[in-house]
């Protein structure tokens, strides 16, 4: 920033503000000027906080951490898609210079019934954690840490395991949903211990608690519509879709 | 079989992906024995088909087991599209669906009820009239002639109109369905899926087109 590149933007921002999860809720519209193209999509947000902050408003809540776009704490549905207009990216690498002056942006929060709002763009996101506890890990003696190549693994699995583990759990593709299903979540978690042979062992009864846990919070059923795959920041494939609906067909016939 | 698995999302998927894919099964047939009208012969050959259908004892008991697919593959759609509806409240208040999916993926049903109206229409016009009410004689071949009752009915424009634009519901729906199906199914593969999406595609295309000329062509008296 201030490389002196950038050009300067004034937007017209709608913001959903909700007091709680019980509340209703509605949208607030803020006037912004001089907006750098160079700042990030949070920095902007970070600008208007700071204003609002001055004029003894409450700041607006919304999740952030790293920034750097590998965490999956940030989240905000901005122009009708999760984390904006652009692919692959999540909102903390959006930067301004996707939009034009005189744009009006609107922000919500992620909308399921499974991701109640905590606070204006803030989601409680902990519906993942439970399905990650209820089965999305292995159980292994611990100790030394074994030699590499000690155990082999064919490079096509292993590719398509590590493809699978760079989901950060951000929920983008249950926001995007028109159904507000987790089914790219849950199985991007099955697939990245299924192919591999240390999640041999708890290969079937992971995939039925999983699946159990994501149906009881409450997320949507998939209708194969892709809107998952498109908006995933992290480009998670739905062929991880079909694997779990292989893996779970199997498990329940065993 | 795991006691959840019919209930649990992936088990519902599983269901409407079978379903659909019979139904898919039967109009292949079904478009097989239609097209006999365009041999032009003033239905001899359509009616020496029909009347093969309606007196085979296993086409009859398929024909349960048709009716029971399409019951369970409509009721299947419903639970979902409620639960669906169920895991999102509060919908956006900007939504962009164009840039993440089709829309006719996102219209499955509404485009299914569309298909349903259709259906109960049809089976009015041809079904009821084969299996209950009677047909109107017998042709030269001493068959049932089923042929006089599409005559009849495809004289009137409205129905034309409405089978026809019926079959760019189908066409849609199938577009989304057939390869859909496989997805639920778990059948994904490098290879053969963008194979499936291509059939799918042609599938979805020419059996709803051969449909729609049926009427349409009979309307127009080019089919006598």
């Amino acid at each position: 920033m201030g490389s002196g590149h950038g050009t300067e933007l004034n937007l017209t921002l709608k913001v959903w503000r909700q007091k709680n999860a019980k509340s209703a809720g509605s949208f607030e519209t803020h006037q912004l000027a001089g907006i750098s193209t160079d700042m990030s999509f949070l920095e902007m947000f970070d600008v208007l906080n700071e204003k609002l902050i001055h004029e003894g408003k409450e700041a607006i809540a919304f999740d952030h951490d790293c920034r750097e776009g590998i965490c999956g704490a940030c989240s905000m549905y901005i122009n009708g898609r999760p984390h904006g207009p652009k692919n692959l990216v999540t909102t903390c690498q959006l930067h301004m210079r996707s939009f034009k002056d005189g744009d009006t942006i609107v922000v919500e929060p992620w909308r399921s019934a499974a991701f109640p709002v905590i606070k204006d763009l803030a989601v409680d996101r902990t519906a993942f954690d439970r399905i990650i506890a209820s089965g999305g890990y292995v159980s292994v003696n611990t100790g030394n840490a074994q030699d590499a190549n000690n155990i082999l693994i064919p490079k096509t699995a292993a590719d398509e395991a590590f493809s699978a583990a760079a989901c950060i759990g951000c929920g983008a593709c249950v926001a995007a949903c028109k159904n507000a299903s987790a089914m790219l979540f849950v199985s991007a978690k099955v697939s990245q211990l299924a192919l591999l042979p240390q999640g041999q062992v708890e290969r079937k009864e992971r995939v039925l608690k999983m699946v159990a846990q994501m149906d009881e919070e409450g997320f949507g059923n998939c209708t194969n519509t892709g809107a998952c795959e498109a908006e995933c920041p992290k480009g998670i494939s739905l062929e991880n879709i079909a694997r779990m609906n292989r893996e779970l067909t199997a498990a329940s016939f065993k | 079989m795991s006691q959840g698995f019919l209930k649990s999302s992936i088990g519902k998927k599983v269901v409407m992906g079978l379903t659909g894919l019979f139904l898919i099964s039967f109009l292949v047939v079904h478009c097989f024995i239609n097209s006999l009208i365009f041999f032009n012969d003033g239905g001899l050959t359509f009616n020496t088909g029909a009347s093969f259908m309606a007196h085979n004892w296993l086409i009859r008991a398929g024909e349960l087991v048709l009716f029971a697919g399409l019951i369970l593959h409509v009721i299947q759609a419903l639970i979902l599209t409620l639960e669906n509806k169920k895991a999102r409240p509060v919908g956006y208040a900007k939504f962009d669906g164009a840039a993440n999916s089709s829309w006719y993926s996102r219209s499955m049903g509404l485009l299914g009820t569309l298909l349903l109206i259709f259906l109960i229409i049809h089976l009015v016009h041809f079904w009821v009239k084969s299996r209950f009410t009677g047909l109107p004689g017998e042709d030269a071949n001493g068959n049932e002639n089923l042929y006089a009752v599409m005559q009849t009915t495809f004289s009137m424009l409205w129905v034309v109109v409405l089978y026809a634009l019926s079959m760019i519901s189908l066409a849609y729906h199938l577009l989304h369905g057939f390869q859909s199906a496989f997805q639920s199914l778990g059948l994904n593969h490098k290879t053969y899926t963008p194979l499936i999406k291509k059939t799918g595609v042609a599938f979805s295309l020419i059996i709803p087109f051969i449909f729609a000329l049926m009427p349409v062509l009979m309307y127009l008296g080019v089919i006598k």
